[in-house]
């Protein structure tokens, strides 16, 4: 008896030695963590490596080289008849306003005591393209001005603005017949003089798109404008028809095949590519009922088509997510199914909808593939409201089609911009999918 | 199948609120219930006992059609409340729910406050002319759920904030709120604790001036405690239907013997 007792008493292993089963579970777990904090690292190291790339390349969009001078508005040669006449005014085209430039360039010169050995000309040539317009309107909006002198702020070309932003270097402009080295001396004497700096550009924000000799002069604002209309145009039609149709399916709807197919058919829809909903589009909105081409109004139509699936699968979800004791409270109370629904149900549901919805519009947002079939790269070179005054179906552009556009082009500033406008519409997605994050742990309910 | 449908009766003669007769109920090919034929009293409580799965959930269900919201349910037979069967094709169910109330297994308050969650029922059926009818219906209800003391000062609060047990309480006080005939509690205190299972009982106990009230229990001693009536249901069928004090001390069948003494179970 003793004995026996004695013996179980005897610990057969110690607790302070690991044995073989638990040193190699213990092993597994740690190469587990180091496995899952190794994948962390890589993504997080793409994810700095993409921002910073991003920031780098397109921050310089947002800033542009001008060049501020005192323009005389000479009457002799805008209006030569001194009567003011707005139709003899217009009748001046750019090339006219070429020798006030020159002249304006030449009084900047000799105000500021730099000396050059550059024709007023080559100095001209300094600025954008966009310059002569510039001062053209201006006489055309203010015809009394004629005879005076007003300082204007002048887009310097792309060119000069690389060269501030180190894009362009006296190196690379060997084989550039655009820009000489004397051009880039007196550039560097402008800049001394504070005649040429570089600064904050509000017009590439909500400006319009340029040609592709005037890419200082490109802004995405209209473009913005456009995917703006299409996500109106998707948030009126997508949201509604999604919480509607998917309520009936949760709600309403009986169980049996024929819901059993739409089921299917919707998760599969949320998985097709979305130019396939691009040529449906231009199929189905353009070549059969003949709405404009390049419209926002068709482009949100496609978009809508695409979102719909998301918004119907992220609401089914959060409508399967109230608990059925909610409805049976409802009903046993007297409350009929709609009653039920909408007065318990849907509420409780509409975080996780708004939700779904907002991340189903940031994907609208983000998509290009079908805009390029049904033509929403409208080129668009004047500002708004002027050039989309008829809103939806005035033809225009999106952001990432903007983008893409952009990239296609030869100029490497039109590069620097597409960089600049993918900053912003990463903007864009991150605010909305914050907001929907916000939304979610706000209205979160545990029950 | 059963054999004292009418010992009930001959104890005290009551008024028979809802009869049931030849009534089946089949989930999809299983059938659920089997020939159940009742008749349940006004102002009484009667408690339907049994082993899990044996039908007396479903039965309940039947009484207010929330079996209606399963697809795959089907009810046969009949079941007359008043004199009518409330499976015609002319009753609405949701007039037939605001007759017949229901008070379920976890208690369910809304995410509202307590107010809203006893007010909704009666604004959804226009019981209350006007803000100050429905206080009044509010008051009242809490008063008779035997809840107002503890929540006149936070009226306001969210429901889902009170204690599991005032929580069942209000869920009781809201069923009561628009003024039904019956009173159908599934299990309603088996997510209790004793005290809060005390107080309910209670509350039962004095809901039965007023109404009649089917009360399903898994607690025998519960059924022993409140209820007048005792139906015993197993394997779908009704076994045994009596009054509660024959039931526990002198049941006819073996195998309410065999439940109520804890051989089967």
């Amino acid at each position: 008896m003793t004995d026996t007792s004695h013996s179980s008493a005897v610990p057969t292993s110690s607790l302070y030695a690991h044995d073989a089963r638990t040193k190699k579970r213990n092993a597994a777990e740690a190469r587990f963590k180091a496995y899952g904090m190794v994948a962390i690292a890589i993504g997080l190291i793409m994810l700095v490596t993409l921002m910073v790339t991003i920031f780098g390349k397109g921050l310089g969009a947002f800033q542009q080289t001008f060049i501020t001078m005192n323009v005389e508005l000479l009457e002799s040669k805008l209006d030569k008849s001194g009567t003011r006449d707005l139709e003899k005014i217009k009748k001046v085209s750019t090339f006219g306003y070429a020798p006030i430039i020159k002249g304006a360039f030449q009084t900047t010169v000799d105000a500021e005591g730099i000396e050059t050995a550059l024709k007023t000309k080559d100095m001209a040539k300094l600025l954008s393209k966009s310059a002569a317009s510039q001062l053209r309107d201006f006489v055309i909006e203010n015809p009394d001005k004629i005879g005076t002198t007003v300082e204007f702020r002048f887009l310097a070309n792309s060119r000069v603005d690389g060269y501030l932003k180190g894009r362009v270097t006296r190196d690379s402009i060997a084989n550039d017949k655009n820009i000489t080295s004397a051009q880039l001396d007196f550039v560097d004497q402008l800049r001394a003089a504070g005649v040429l700096f570089k600064t904050f550009n509000i017009d590439f924000i909500i400006g319009a798109d340029a040609s592709d000799q005037r890419p200082e002069a490109a802004g995405i604002g209209v473009a913005m404008m456009g995917s703006l209309f299409m996500m109106l145009v998707v948030l009126a039609l997508a949201l509604p028809i999604g919480v509607a149709a998917s309520m009936y399916l949760e709600e309403f709807a009986p169980q049996n095949i024929w819901t059993d197919i739409i089921e299917v058919n919707i998760s599969n829809l949320a998985a097709v590519p979305s130019i396939v909903f691009g040529i449906l589009g231009l199929a189905v909105f353009i070549n059969y009922m003949h709405l404009p081409q390049s419209a926002p109004l068709v482009g949100g139509l496609v978009l809508t088509l695409m979102t719909l699936p998301t918004i119907i699968i992220s609401t089914r979800a959060s409508l399967k997510s109230v608990p059925p004791s909610i409805r049976d409270a409802a009903l046993g109370v007297g409350a009929s199914k709609m009653q039920s629904v909408f007065h318990h149900v849907l509420p409780l549901a509409a975080p996780g909808i708004l939700t779904g919805t907002i991340i189903g519009l940031a994907q609208a947002l983000g998509e290009t593939a079908p805009l390029l079939l049904i033509g929403m790269i409208g080129f668009i070179a004047s500002n708004a409201p002027t050039s989309i005054g008829e809103g939806l179906l005035s033809p225009n552009s999106a952001m990432p089609a903007q983008i893409y556009e952009w990239a296609k082009r030869a100029d490497p500033a039109f590069y620097e911009r597409a960089w600049g406008g993918i900053i912003i519409l990463l903007l864009f997605l991150v605010t909305m999918n914050t907001i929907a994050v916000i939304l979610r742990r706000r209205f979160e309910r545990r029950w | 199948m059963y054999d004292a449908p009418s010992l009930g009766a001959q104890v005290e003669q009551q008024d028979i609120k809802i009869s049931a007769k030849k009534v089946q109920v089949y989930y999809g090919d299983t059938h659920a219930i089997k020939d159940v034929d009742i008749e349940i009293e006004s102002k009484t409580v009667t408690a339907f006992i049994g082993p899990s799965g044996c039908g007396k959930s479903t039965f309940l269900r039947c009484l207010n059609r929330m079996n209606d919201t399963i697809d795959i349910c089907r009810v046969e037979g009949d079941i007359i409340l008043d004199g009518e069967d409330i499976y015609d094709k002319k009753v609405d169910p949701v007039q037939l729910r605001a007759k017949v109330g229901m008070v379920f297994q976890k208690p369910n308050p809304f995410p509202k406050s307590i107010y809203d969650n006893i007010a909704y029922g009666p604004r959804i059926h226009g019981l209350a002319k006007s803000k100050a009818d429905l206080d009044e219906i509010v008051e009242k209800s809490l008063r008779r759920g035997a809840i107002w003391n503890e929540v006149k000062d936070r009226l306001h609060a969210p429901g889902t904030g009170l204690s599991g047990g005032q929580q069942q309480r209000l869920c009781i006080a809201r069923a009561i709120a628009t003024e039904p005939e019956v009173l159908l509690m599934d299990e309603p205190c088996s997510a209790l604790d004793p005290i809060a299972t005390a107080q309910v009982e209670e509350l039962i106990d004095e809901l039965r001036n007023q109404y009649s009230v089917v009360i399903v229990t898994h607690s025998m001693q519960q059924a022993a405690r409140v209820s007048q009536k005792t139906a015993f249901f197993h394997l779908g069928h009704l076994v045994e239907y009596g009054a509660t004090g024959n039931i526990f001390t002198t049941p006819q069948d073996e195998r309410t013997e065999s439940y109520i003494t804890g051989r089967i179970g």
